[in-house]
């Protein structure tokens, strides 16, 4: 008898579950409402079968009970019914079948007038690049990967010349304008996925896949990587924007070209000397950082990851959070960079400077520390601390350690790493996660500390 | 087909022991052995497809570039075909229980094998020495894979051939090893066979 | 087809002596089942542990900080083998396989008694291999238990130096287990059947083990090459899956592989696997159905089609796990219509379990809960499949918590179920004891209410875009906090399950030393093997003499015999009828 309260219980939860509960299908932001449709159609049908059987099963275990008076029915078999029951389970599979076969047809026919966008997946971060100009993307591929040219453009192809090269993790669409994604992937398998645009397609190294939409509200949506591509699956995040076209257009004019991109200035390290005087006051002349300036150690780091930083303190990134009043420091020191010339200029010093490797002043359990950088750290900062370009992850080891300490504290506590043009920052809030307590970091940044 | 057939019984119909022997003596069925060797030859033979599967998709790929076949690679399937032929005469001698004769030939049938062994090694000596490695190009890599299961199978094989023929010399009754000896030919033809497919398949792509 | 009584014939029957013969080096397929069935409980026991360690991050994703992504994907990936291959294959098939195929086709054990011995030692090795993974230098691999290349073998992911080496190694090493049990199981089946045990008279459970076992001798080579082919790839630098790619920054020494190959020969593998799981607890729970339901299976013919039936479009379905792996999209057509097939074998199964209650005699044992409770959770996982299955309706939701909800429905809650349903049905078989019957119940709504807390909100997540596979979900702009929370609840579910999951293995011990004595044929069943001379059967399992079998094995409340069922070796003229002139004939004789 409790069998069968249980299975009407379970059905009328289920079905309310359904109707009332707040988990449901994202509002639709793309054309391919057909699929939602295809979804609803499939859950009338399987809703039906779900209550009528497990209804049936119920009512059989509450009728035919057991009573040792009476005697269950010899029945071997019931052809006629069997193939009743055959030939109304096909039809409703079919019902289901047919218009997913349609919808699928226009999925993989791609319409004429729809732009070619390509995005580009790597260990853990999305890129992507725009036709330019010309309206066709150059070719490419990993064997042209190089710290210059991250997306692997064809240097030699007139056309990729003008492909518009958006190295942050925010592309953008123009709203009501099909576009075919052309999907690669430079080194395992990613899946682009956005919610709210329904469709989704595996990158597979090796080969261009696709997908395509049209996208109908405009706003901010996530893309998400979906298919299980190393420890840093879960941080492989992207937005895309969808505007009017002007908007859009106006965005595009922004980016860089691939042309652009390869022609960058090359710094000089004489004339980077004079502009480094304004940071030697708090960095120190050799770059080797001060403690009591708050200032960490320039000299050894990597010229792309100054790069990075010195644009995000200009436009705000870092250094606006209330809780960061060193990074507030900054911003002004890094506005006196007034253009790109004059950033590598000194970037170009800095890598003359001597590289000694910063006093220890953190101590902690190696032994635990080495457990969780090597479990952590490791994949992107490389095994031996050494910053690795393409996870665009800076060299930690011989830098300022409490810098190091103290950067992880504003990660977890949300001061850094939390604004939303922040590209990479988002992922270390993540990865700092697994740092319990200040024992912790301690630890991690001890043993980052024996690391050369 | 009797296993087609018997699945539309409808077995509640009867009764008693068993209808589809009615008036029948019990048939002296299949020895589970023989039934057993031949499910296995069916895995086997799966295995081998799907790696020619495999291959027929990584050679559309075009990076492919195929390998010269050595000429060594004949007379290996000669000494294999030879190989069939002396385990069949052998078996045959087995049935009509000739000792000198099946002693004789599951030796020369070991003799045989253990040619077409060493002369699958040199073939993969002379490959490597000319600069055909494993890794260098996918159609050596199967080259290897392939040539080295078969290998594998062969050695396999060589195993239950080592039991029976001491057996035989040993001087064991030859009704106890005759379906041993069997066994070893039926193997032994089922991998000629997986050879056969395999050598027209790399000297052809 | 003919066949002999083997078993009368062998002349090299494996006697026991001691302890290490009886128990250890045994021969006998009880035991070998008994072995079987501790090791892969014991390992599931630990993909179970695996499994809390997940939600609670899951659920709690800033709380426990001694879980960091590498450890969860590790988690999960070793959670997922070993609960498919190392649980569920080795339970059903080396299980109940070894366990019940002689009892139910009346041999005195598999016509190859020592290869079967040597089976499931090799599945311990395998076992151990794979445990030993925990052990190495960066841990087991954290590739998913899917192992896709690249990134199965590159740098980015947890266990790429040792792990997944481990990994690949062991599944070998178990397939090759596999295969010597899977000859012995489909020849004994074809070959070691007593007299009158014509094919249609066996058992649905042997018909499930059969074609499953045929299954996997066929669909595990496929993942034998794929793993071959893959350790080449790491171990020898050739490209068989990896293209040229930029590994973190550093280019690596491949080009032109095709890791969409990969996929196809591990799904080649892997739904017939879903099925290898899925068709033995098909065949166990008909039996446990039509036993205490009290009637014969309905449509018992249309039962054993069906599961050939399946068997056989389970291979020509694979790519159904593939419609967003960038392969040839037109494949997609194909591969959701033959999926679309299988539903309807699939749901004919489930009609006659239903009809088969339907005028029946229900006596709600602890295994007839399981059994019933199976008919539920497996049609809701099946009906999700439908979704799935279709290939448009999988685009939104393939790769989130959907899939998962989906197939732990359909292949972990279902067929765990079965296992419960046939564990507590052939208890008093195997021990001689009556397990625990009120711990039992506990343990039946415990697990039935709780499975469902756990996987029907899942559906939810993911149809709201929830991804799987993800260490934490942080913050995005589409999911309400609502979702955590209910992620949360879902981890509180789980852990309630897992706990009362103890209730059953304290049960199992506690009523093997302890249980009062169980009478022979404590359910009333008609099959061979509640009619064996000793409780729980002897090495041997007949006596001196085999049985015979008169009549199919489900020969339930037939009209005018006194008792309500007729065993399948009794003899017509034994049959006692209710009117004492009466000869017994059988159905329409």
């Amino acid at each position: 008898m409790a069998f069968v309260v249980a299975i009407i219980f379970l059905i009328i939860i289920s079905i309310v579950f359904h109707f009332w509960s707040p988990w449901w299908l994202t509002e639709i932001a793309s054309n391919w409402t057909s699929i939602d449709d295809t979804i609803l159609i499939t859950f009338w049908v399987t809703g039906f079968v779900f209550v009528a059987v497990n209804a049936f099963l119920a009512y059989s275990v509450y009728k035919y009970r057991y009573d040792k008076n009476r005697r269950a029915n010899y029945e071997p078999e019931n052809h006629k019914l069997e193939i009743w029951l055959t030939g109304f389970t096909a039809i409703g599979v079919a019902a289901m079948l047919t218009p997913g076969l349609f919808v699928w047809a226009s999925f993989v026919t791609v319409p004429e007038d729809a732009i070619e966008v390509e995005v580009v997946g790597q260990q853990w971060q999305w890129s992507f690049r725009y036709p330019g100009a010309d309206g066709i993307l150059g070719t490419a591929g990993s064997e042209h990967v190089s710290q210059e040219n991250p997306l692997g453009v064809n240097p030699e192809d007139p056309y990729g010349q003008d492909d518009i090269i958006v190295q942050t993790k925010e592309m953008h669409l123009p709203l009501n304008q099909p576009v075919h994604l052309l999907l690669r992937s430079k080194d395992v398998l990613h899946d682009y996925t956005v919610a709210q645009f329904r469709v989704k397609m595996d990158l597979v190294p090796g080969t261009v896949t696709y997908l395509w939409l049209e996208p109908t509200k405009a706003g901010r949506y996530d893309i998400l990587c979906e298919e299980h591509c190393g420890l840093g699956h879960f941080v492989m995040r992207g937005s895309v924007v969808v505007e009017e076209q002007a908007d859009y257009d106006a965005w595009l004019a922004t980016q860089q070209t691939f042309a652009q991109t390869q022609s960058a200035s090359i710094g000089n390290a004489q004339a980077g000397q004079a502009n480094y005087a304004v940071c030697s006051a708090c960095h120190g002349a050799n770059g080797e950082g001060n403690v009591a300036l708050n200032a960490p150690k320039l000299a050894g780091q990597e010229g792309w990851y100054i790069r990075q930083q010195i644009a995000y303190y200009k436009t705000g990134v870092r250094g606006t959070n209330p809780g960061d009043t060193y990074g507030a420091q900054m911003a002004p020191m890094a506005a006196t960079m007034a253009n790109d010339q004059i950033l590598n200029n000194v970037i170009a010093y800095i890598d003359t400077l001597p590289d000694t490797a910063a006093p220890e002043t953190i101590t902690g359990d190696l032994a635990n520390g080495m457990d969780l950088y090597q479990g952590k750290c490791s994949v992107c900062h490389g095994e031996q601390g050494q910053g690795v370009w393409s996870t665009h992850a800076p060299r930690l080891a011989g830098m300022t350690d409490w810098y190091l300490k103290r950067q992880l504290e504003y990660f977890k506590n949300g001061v850094r790493g939390t604004h939303r043009e922040d590209q990479l920052g988002y992922q270390m809030t993540h990865m700092v996660s697994a740092l319990a307590d200040e024992q912790a970091m301690d630890d991690v940044v001890a043993y980052i500390n024996t690391l050369q | 087909m009797g296993f087609l057939k018997s699945i539309f019984d409808k077995p509640w119909d009867y009764q008693g022991e068993d209808p589809s022997l009615k008036g029948k003596e019990l048939a002296e069925g299949m020895h589970p052995k023989r039934i057993a060797l031949r499910m296995f030859l069916a895995v086997v033979f799966v295995l081998f497809m799907l790696f020619i599967v495999a291959y027929f998709i990584r050679m559309e790929l075009d990076d492919w570039r195929p390998l010269p076949e050595p000429g060594l690679l004949w007379i290996n399937t000669a000494m294999l075909i030879i190989c069939s032929i002396v385990m069949q005469w052998t078996r045959g001698a087995a049935q009509k229980s000739v000792r000198q004769q099946v002693k004789w030939g599951m030796l020369a049938a070991g003799a045989f094998t253990l040619a077409f062994i060493f002369g699958q090694l040199s073939a993969w000596e002379e490959l490597n020495n000319a600069g055909f490695y494993l890794s260098s190009n996918p159609a050596n890599s199967f080259f290897y894979v392939l040539t080295g299961l078969h290998g594998l199978h062969v050695l396999g094989g060589l195993w239950v051939w080592t039991r029976a023929t001491i057996k035989v010399w040993s001087g064991t009754e030859i009704k106890a090893v005759k379906l041993s000896v069997e066994l070893c030919a039926v193997y032994w033809h089922f991998l000629l066979l997986v050879w056969l497919i395999l050598f027209g398949l790399l000297s052809n792509t | 087809m003919a066949y002999i009584p083997i078993a009368d014939q062998t002349d090299e029957m494996h006697d026991p002596h001691s302890f290490i013969t009886k128990y250890v080096w045994s021969q006998d397929h009880k035991v070998i089942a008994i072995q079987y069935g501790g090791i892969a409980i014991a390992v599931g026991l630990i993909a179970l542990g695996l499994s809390v360690l997940m939600r609670l991050q899951l659920g709690y994703p800033d709380s426990f900080a001694f879980i960091d992504p590498a450890d969860y994907y590790q988690f999960v990936t070793m959670h997922g083998m070993i609960m498919v291959v190392y649980l569920l294959t080795a339970l059903f098939l080396g299980g109940f396989g070894n366990y019940l195929i002689p009892l139910q086709v009346g041999a005195r054990d598999m016509v190859f008694p020592f290869m079967n011995m040597l089976s499931v030692w090799v599945y311990l090795l395998s076992v151990i291999i794979l445990l030993a993974s925990f052990f190495v230098t960066g841990g087991p691999t954290g590739a998913g238990w899917t192992l896709y290349p690249p990134q199965s073998i590159t740098g980015g992911t947890p266990g790429a130096d040792m792990g997944i080496t481990l990994m690949l190694a062991s599944l070998a090493v178990f397939i090759v287990a596999f295969t010597m049990g899977g000859l012995n199981y489909v020849t004994t089946v074809l070959q070691a059947r007593t007299r009158g045990m014509t094919l249609m008279r066996m058992p649905l459970s042997v018909w499930g083990i059969f074609v499953a076992t045929v299954l996997g001798l066929f669909a595990f080579p496929a993942l034998f090459v794929a793993a071959i082919m893959m350790t080449f790839d790491n171990l020898l630098g050739t490209s068989f899956f990896l293209p040229a790619m930029v590994s973190l920054g550093e280019t690596l020494d491949h080009s032109g592989g095709s890791p969409v190959l990969f996929q196809h020969l591990f799904w080649f593998f892997g739904h017939p696997e879903v099925y290898i799981v899925a068709l033995p607890a098909f065949g166990l729970v008909s039996d446990v159905l039509s036993c205490h339901a009290r009637k014969n299976i309905f449509g018992y013919r249309m039962m054993v089609w069906a599961i050939i039936a399946i068997g056989g479009l389970s291979f020509i379905v694979w790519a159904h796990h593939m419609y967003v792996s960038g392969m040839n999209p037109y494949f997609g057509f194909f591969f959701a219509f033959t999926t679309l097939i299988i539903a309807v074998p699939t749901a004919i199964k489930v009609y006659n379990w239903v009809l088969t209650l339907w005028e029946g005699n229900i006596r709600l044992t602890v295994p007839m809960l399981f059994a019933c409770g199976f008919i539920f959770t497996f049609i809701h996982g099946g009906l999700t499949g439908i979704f799935l299955g279709n290939v448009t309706v999988d685009l939104p939701l393939s790769d989130t918590y959907f899939v998962i909800a989906h197939f732990h429905m359909v292949m972990g809650v279902s067929p765990v179920m079965v296992l419960y349903a046939a564990l507590y049905h052939w208890y008093p078989k195997m021990t001689g004891r009556m397990f625990n019957v009120t711990l039992g119940k506990i343990h039946f709504w415990a697990t039935f209410f709780g499975t469902y807390a756990i996987y029907l909100p899942m559906h939810y997540l993911g149809i709201m875009g929830l991804p799987r596979r993800y260490y934490a979900m942080g913050t995005t702009e589409f999911l309400p906090d609502s979702a955590q929370t209910l992620n949360a609840n879902i981890t509180l579910a789980a852990i309630w399950v897992a706990l009362f999951q103890l209730v059953f293995i304290f049960n199992i011990i506690w009523s093997t030393f302890k249980g009062k004595k169980a009478d022979p044929n404590p359910w009333e069943a008609t099959s061979l093997e509640w009619f064996t001379p000793d409780n729980p059967p002897k090495h041997g399992n007949w006596g001196p003499e085999l049985p015979t079998v008169y009549r199919w094995a489900y020969e339930y409340s037939v009209p005018g015999v006194k008792a309500d069922f007729v065993p399948q070796n009794m003899p017509p003229e034994e049959v006692v009828m209710e009117d004492p002139n009466a000869r017994y004939v059988g159905h329409d004789g």
